[in-house]
């Protein structure tokens, strides 16, 4: 068993989504250590990016804070080695195709190795595109995670039979961020992933509350909360710690 | 590698929930374009109310004063709305309405792109909005009423650098909440594929016409082509039809800004680096982390941080040249040819026209320059005051 299977062998896996970087990499650093303890299974680190095109205002405002801060994708990379010392919960960088590629697909993935990430999320690389990468992941043993949404009908299969790690399952159209109401649609999406494919499915974009939360695990086998973390750390900033890992353990215990 | 590549370049970078969106893009556009009911429809309203086709200006004058090469003008700028962006704009929202769409939605830099939107839009009557920076709020004022009054919704993007990038990454945001009933007007030659296609294709008819305009004046090709580049649609569309006329010079002049050694410029091909960006591989002005530079240029419509796969794929092989026009050359340009021709150009445009004065006296008597003033300068009147150092507002 890989660590990103293990994220999802303990009952539903709670996955929260913190830009790296914001305020600055010390708080990161300690909101990843103290959200493992609170129970995250699987933590998704966004090395922030310029346009983040998938990503609605508080995540692009994450992002801009983070860069404002001086924060570089080597010193993200040094901030996780320094993680890696005292704690081996699943991670996965979420971030946007140029960022990679500018670091170079091969370096990225190298030394995504070297410190101890175990998967990448890049929603601008689409299934068509995957291959700009994925060789690259599978030579430094990254899973490359792909994405579905609903508009994504016949696309799904052809996506899920070659998906690896897990798959991700976008709620809703449209970017991220809280939404008061999320439609059932993912349930479908995923019924129709494990008819093709047996492999874990998280629900990401829209989710905040712990009531939301509860139903989306219902039909998932995990659930992705980016923004509505994202707002504690922008809200409270360097004093955040406390409140996002109040926020963690509820929203945990809810999909218990 | 993926769909529609010009060499590395191209390709189909975007989210997942936009996939399906431009495949059925990609197959209404094969469907119709060849259809004999759009292509008349199409042709239509490019000539009872685009006004094509667009005259081809010799600039004797012009040519005189600079003592070297014959000096035509290609007048983009007399076009319905003022510019080439309704060329592009009249194929795809008729497009759109073919393929059952009720709204289109579009970013602008300049304005022009939108304004040719929301007209098309309103003849065409779908729905309409329209994202456009902040900053180029501002800077094009006048225009954001003109959209208005053209029954448009403009929403100010006040995210990023507030310019021409923001307006895209907004438009693509929207989009992903609703593709169901929504199309996306994209305004040059960039984008995902099919985009770069279909804009090139819709803008072609430049090239098109000037070759046949040309043959009949002077019975042959010109020396050299050249246009303003930002995305690159103008420059694409008289490109095009020149692309295998391996003897006709393609010239491509983008935005220095303060200049190309300075950190305000959108001068792509002279200072960008490859990398994935707007759905496409192509050269970015970035820094070593693949952050997306805040690029400037007095021209909105040339404020962009990339350019189309096909211009960077004609830069990779040699068959187009790329040069930097600063601010400072661009505003000469435009009064020059204000005085000399009694034609205000875009700023954008006027870009090209300075690197025409440049060359032509290089070139000999008998050699041909033609020059896509690919829109008019009634819009950029106050802000070249204002940079002149007189405080006027619209």
């Amino acid at each position: 068993m890989n660590k990103l299977q293990r994220a999802f062998s303990k009952g539903k896996a709670f996955i929260p989504f913190i830009t790296a970087g914001d305020p600055c990499l010390e708080i990161t650093e300690q909101l990843v250590l103290k959200m493992a303890e609170a129970g995250a299974d699987l933590i998704e680190l966004g090395i922030p990016f310029s346009d983040p095109v998938a990503e609605g205002p508080v995540i692009q405002e994450a992002d801009y804070r983070a860069l404002s801060a001086g924060t570089t994708t080597d010193g993200i990379f040094e901030m996780v080695k320094s993680i890696r010392k005292s704690c081996d919960v699943p991670l996965a960088f979420m971030t946007y195709a140029n960022p990679v590629f500018t670091y170079g697909a091969e370096r990225f993935m190298k030394k995504s190795q070297e410190v101890g990430i175990d998967a990448v999320i890049i929603p601008d690389v689409p299934f068509e595109e995957r291959d700009e990468f994925l060789p690259y992941c599978s030579k430094y043993g990254i899973e490359f995670i792909s994405m579905i949404a609903p508009s994504s009908h016949e696309r799904i299969r052809m996506i899920a039979r070659e998906a690896q790690g897990f798959l991700y399952c976008v709620s809703s159209m449209g970017v991220t961020g809280v939404r008061e109401q999320i439609g059932n649609e993912a349930e479908n999406m995923i019924k129709q992933v494990k008819a093709v494919k047996d492999i874990p499915c998280a629900i990401g974009f829209g989710i905040s509350t712990p009531e939301q939360a509860a139903r989306m695990s219902k039909f998932s086998d995990g659930v992705i909360v980016g923004s509505a973390i994202v707002k504690i750390i922008g809200q409270y900033g360097r004093d955040c710690i406390p409140y996002v890992v109040d926020y963690v353990s509820k929203m945990k215990s809810a999909i218990k | 590698m993926s769909k529609g590549r010009f060499g590395v370049h191209g390709g189909q970078y975007i989210p997942e929930s936009l996939m399906n969106a431009v495949i059925e893009l990609e197959e209404a556009y094969n469907r119709f374009k060849n259809d004999p009911k759009f292509v008349a429809e199409l042709n239509d309203l490019l000539e009872n109310y685009a006004g094509r086709p667009s005259l081809l200006y010799y600039a004797a004058k012009m040519t005189k004063d600079l003592g070297g090469a014959k000096i035509y003008l290609k007048r983009e700028d007399l076009n319905h709305t003022g510019s080439h962006k309704i060329n592009n704009v009249l194929g795809q929202v008729l497009l759109a309405k073919y393929m059952g769409k009720t709204r289109v939605i579009a970013e602008t830099g300049a304005g022009q792109h939108g304004v040719a939107t929301a007209t098309a839009a309103a003849l065409l009557g779908l729905e309409c909005e329209i994202f456009m920076g902040k900053e180029d709020t501002e800077r094009q004022a006048l225009n954001v009423f003109r959209m208005r009054l053209l029954g448009a919704k403009v929403h100010a993007v006040t995210s990023g650098t507030q310019t021409l990038k923001d307006a895209v990454n907004e438009t693509m945001r929207e989009w992903s909440k609703r593709v169901h009933d929504t199309h996306y007007v994209l305004g040059s030659v960039m984008g995902p594929h099919p985009f770069p296609t279909i804009v090139r294709d819709f803008q072609s008819v430049i090239g098109r016409e000037v070759k046949e305009q040309l043959m009949k004046k002077e019975g042959r090709l010109p020396d050299v082509v050249m246009a303003c580049v930002g995305g690159g649609s103008n420059a694409m569309g008289i490109f095009h039809d020149f692309i295998n006329d391996t003897g006709v010079r393609l010239i491509g002049c983008e935005a220095a800004g303060k200049g190309v050694d300075t950190d305000k410029n959108a001068a792509t091909i002279a200072n960008g680096k490859l990398g994935i960006f707007h759905g496409m591989k192509s050269y970015f002005c970035q820094d070593e982390y693949g952050q997306i530079a805040p690029v400037y240029s007095i021209s909105a419509g040339l404020d962009y941080p990339g350019i189309g796969p096909e211009h960077a794929y004609l830069k990779d092989i040699g068959r187009a040249e790329y040069v930097p026009v600063t601010d400072d050359e661009a505003v000469k340009a435009f009064e020059y040819l204000s005085q000399v021709e009694g034609i205000i150009p875009a700023v954008e445009s006027a870009h090209a026209v300075s690197y025409a004065m440049k060359l032509a006296p290089t070139m000999d008597k008998n050699q041909i320059i033609v020059i896509c003033l690919s829109g008019r300068g009634d819009k950029d009147v106050a802000a070249i005051a204002r940079y002149k150092g007189e405080q006027i507002y619209e």
